[in-house]
């Protein structure tokens, strides 16, 4: 069990949990998530830990709201438990310095970003971050990604925020502008498979997490195949990140939509 | 051996036995005929998944069943067993209807008769070896029911020894991962003293038999009953916690931990690398089982989704594709269908559940081997592709090798299909543990004498050290672990 310490609403859908899970908080490296089951008759979900304080021993997960799983995790409260949680799991990101990162988050992705962008600076990149997503409400984190960049832009799908556009725009102004030598794209799966397709005209390296569906987390089941460069990897083991070039997003798509009606049904019945 | 033998004389030549012996006269004994199990009628059976299949011999059963074994002066039977339980001991006992000696008797060996019991295929093991196989081609005995029997009654007397456990020597060690090799491992390290703690990954204690093995096959609570008593013993469980990731070897050991025993199973699923293998409906047999047996996803009040197919394909002819099909079945298909590239006479399966599946309906397509799948528009797959295969020489298993028979392709329309076709070790301590020696196929490599990795403090057994075997090999494991991890600890301190 882990005690929730201290709950931050970002927006209607989003909020940030710090929680008590001092192992985790030890052994965590960026890129690193967790998975976790709020109550006995839960499913175990995956969360990135967006960031972890080792001597509080606490870790910080950011949640948007989707389905049932996540639903029932945002409407736990400062004091509430998580019946299960375990991890760190996946590969962490490799952090080294090949000069200038771009770094684009989509959506709630800004969160698994965080402390990728925050080891990329501190090991002396220049890191540029691009934050997207459809409107004002639901750009977040914004001020700690400031923190560990050197210039942030801002682009929403309504204008409603930052410069009206899609997060490829931003970037593709960026790549125009000068040299990246790396990029890494996290958020939705369509954003990441724009992102990449821009990347590769530039032929600039880039890395992209994936959020595939997951049971155990250990490798042990393979629901979260994906096809990286013809072959079949797991997620949750051989990634979550991959080189964004080589990953079928197509597929990726398809198998997000795996349990859809099964999902939607959930989802009712929850409501 | 001389020792077992001499041993096996003497406690053949106790009193108890001779008489039991003369009671009955050898050729009433083979006249008699084996005990059928009496079981769930198949129509009502596959309407729930949680109804065991078996419902156990009554007393009266089980001492007829017993009364059949005719105590042999050799009892080869005891050469199958892997861990050479006792067994005419353990029989003789249950026809003298002292079942509590008898589920006794077996726990000197076993750590899980009641898993066992139900689980082993003994077709191949003790059952194989007995006189009545061996020496007059005649059913043999039961062995497997009578073990189930007699630890069943001891569970159900609620007269569970707990044994008894020496004074703590204050030495700490860990198993990793929870699997009967574990299990095994655990109690008998706490019997002699030691601090013992288990670290699993998931948040269920049991391995296999909890996520894998279904519930119409082995209940949860006859394993949950062992644990309770492990835990009355003293050792500690510790959940949700993946040694390697959570806490490294350094940091477990810096926390006072001497020893290791690494028992994290066979749990990579393998699949067949065919085209359309990645689409929606197509799920490894650890996917499917561990939705319905570890997260209750057949229950409408669990959140774990799962698919109800109506027409369901399962690849593969092992226990895994067996509790596979059986599962779809349960779940509401209309068609459940095994599909293996080789016969009937092959199948790893125990044969019991192949009975089984027969009885409840599951469709066999043997010597057939899927090449593609195909699906709507959406990427769900709804058709199958099979090939037809005939058999050729025996391979290195001894089986007779599958043959493509070109030109046979035909399709099968499917809304869900469960890859079956194995597993391989899990990698993810192998892949943490720098200096530890591992064979090509990524099995951890032990003594086979000591289960001593090539770091000494660090041993291993179960499926981790086999690829995919049996519950009974494991737990002889787990047992074997503990006895040199002793002594090298009392050695080296
Ligand atoms: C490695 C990893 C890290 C993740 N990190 C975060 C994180 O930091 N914060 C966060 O909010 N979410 C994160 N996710 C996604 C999160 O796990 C899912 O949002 C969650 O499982 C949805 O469960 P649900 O029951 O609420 O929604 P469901 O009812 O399962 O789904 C609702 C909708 O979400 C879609 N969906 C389902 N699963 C996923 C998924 N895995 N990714 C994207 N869409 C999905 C469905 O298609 C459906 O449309 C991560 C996923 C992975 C694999
Ligand atoms: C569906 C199915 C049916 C089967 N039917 C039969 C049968 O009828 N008869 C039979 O004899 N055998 C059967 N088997 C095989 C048998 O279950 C296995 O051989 C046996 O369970 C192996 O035991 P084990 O202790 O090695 O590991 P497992 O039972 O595989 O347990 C390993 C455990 O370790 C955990 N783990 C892994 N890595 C870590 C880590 N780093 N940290 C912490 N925990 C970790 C895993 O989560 C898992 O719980 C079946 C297997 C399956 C899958
Ligand atoms: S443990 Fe298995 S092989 Fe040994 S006697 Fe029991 S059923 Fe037979
Ligand atoms: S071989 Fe068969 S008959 Fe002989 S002791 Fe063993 S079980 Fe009994
Ligand atoms: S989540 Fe089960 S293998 Fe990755």
């Amino acid at each position: 069990m882990n005690q929730i310490v201290e709950k931050v609403l970002f927006s209607e859908k989003v909020a940030k949990f710090v929680v008590d899970a001092p192992r985790i908080a030890r052994s965590r490296k960026p890129g690193h998530f967790v998975i976790l089951r709020v109550d006995e008759k839960g499913e175990r979900i995956p969360l990135t830990i967006a960031g972890a304080d080792p001597v509080k021993g606490t870790i910080d997960l950011v949640v948007q709201k989707m389905g049932v799983s996540s639903s029932k995790l945002f409407e736990l409260n400062e004091g509430d438990f998580i019946l299960d949680m375990v991890g760190p799991l996946g590969k962490a990101t490799h952090i080294h310095k090949p000069g200038t990162i771009l770094a684009c988050g989509g959506g709630v992705g800004v969160a698994p970003m965080l402390p990728i962008v925050e080891a990329f600076k501190k090991a002396g990149n220049r890191v540029i971050s691009i934050l997207a997503a459809r409107n004002k409400d639901l750009i977040i984190l914004e001020d700690e990604i400031r923190k560990w960049s050197d210039e942030v832009i801002i682009m929403t799908d309504d204008g409603s925020y930052g410069t009206k556009g899609l997060v490829t725009t931003g970037a593709e102004m960026v790549i125009q502008r000068e040299t990246v030598n790396e990029c890494i794209a996290i958020g939705p799966a369509v954003m990441m498979k724009f992102t990449s397709l821009l990347t590769k005209k530039y032929q600039i390296p880039t890395q992209a997490s994936l959020n595939a569906i997951m049971v155990d987390g250990t490798g042990m089941c393979g629901a979260c195949r994906v096809s990286v460069g013809g072959r079949t990897l797991f997620t949750c083991i051989d990634g979550p990140e991959f080189d964004a070039h080589q990953i079928d997003f197509d597929e990726l798509m398809m198998r997000l939509g795996g349990y859809a009606a099964e999902e939607k049904l959930a989802n009712e019945r929850y409501l | 051996m001389s020792t077992n033998k001499e041993y096996l004389r003497i406690e053949r030549e106790k009193e108890w036995r001779t008489e039991l012996r003369k009671k009955i006269a050898n050729k009433d004994r083979t006249a008699m005929t084996r005990t059928r199990m009496p079981e769930l009628d198949p129509f009502i059976r596959i309407r729930y998944q949680d109804r065991e299949v078996n419902s156990g011999l009554t007393a009266n059963q089980a001492q007829l069943e017993a009364a059949r074994c005719l105590d042999c002066p050799t009892p080869t039977c005891i050469e199958g067993c892997p861990v050479s339980i006792n067994i005419p001991k353990f029989v003789k006992y249950i026809e003298q209807g002292s079942f509590l000696e008898a589920a006794k008797t077996l726990k000197e060996t076993s750590a899980l008769p009641a898993v066992c019991g139900r689980v082993c295929p003994q077709e191949k093991q003790c059952e194989a070896t007995c006189f009545y196989t061996q020496k007059m081609k005649k059913d043999p005995v039961a062995i497997g029911y009578l073990e189930r029997f007699a630890a069943d009654y001891e569970r159900e007397s609620g007269l569970m020894s707990v044994p008894e456990v020496a004074p703590s020597n204050g030495i700490k060690v860990a198993a990793i991962g929870s699997g009967p090799a574990s299990l095994a491992f655990s109690g008998d390290m706490i019997k002699l003293g030691y601090d013992v703690t288990v670290f699993e990954a998931l948040h269920e204690i049991g391995g296999v038999l909890k996520y894998g093995i279904p519930e119409f096959r082995l209940p949860n609570k006859i394993v949950d009953v062992e644990l309770e008593n492990l835990q009355k013993m003293g050792v500690k469980f510790v959940r949700n916690f993946i040694v390697g990731k959570t806490a490294s070897f350094e940091d477990l050991k810096a926390e006072g931990f001497e020893a290791f025993f690494v028992a994290s199973g066979a749990g990579l699923p393998r699949f067949m690398n065919i085209p359309g293998e990645n689409y929606n409906g197509i799920l490894s047999s650890n996917e499917y089982l561990t939705r319905v047996n570890l997260m209750n996803a057949n229950k409408d009040e669990f959140d774990t989704p799962i698919i109800k197919g109506k027409n369901v394909a399962v690849i593969g002819g092992g226990n895994t594709a067996m509790d596979s099909v059986r599962t779809a079945k349960r779940l509401g298909a209309e068609r459940a269908i095994i599909i293996y590239r080789r016969s009937r006479a092959e199948m790893p399966a125990r044969i019991e559940e192949v009975h089984h599946a027969e009885e409840e309906g599951i469709e066999f397509l043997n010597l057939a081997n899927p090449i593609e799948y195909f699906a709507d528009e959406k990427g769900k797959v709804n058709r199958i592709r099979v090939q037809r295969m005939g058999l050729g020489e025996p391979d290195a298993s001894g089986r007779r090798r599958p043959i493509v028979l070109e030109g046979t392709e035909y399709d099968i329309p499917v809304d869900l299909v469960v890859v079956a076709v194995g597993v391989s070790p899990n990698p993810l301590i192998p892949s943490e543990v720098k200096d530890l020696k591992v064979s090509k196929w990524g099995t951890i490599e032990v003594n086979e004498e000591t289960m001593q990795s090539s770091i000494p403090e660090l041993f291993a057994g179960g499926d981790i050290v086999r690829g995919g075997a049996t519950v009974i090999l494991a737990m002889g494991d787990g047992r074997k672990a503990a006895a040199n991890m002793d002594e090298y600890l009392q050695k080296n301190r």
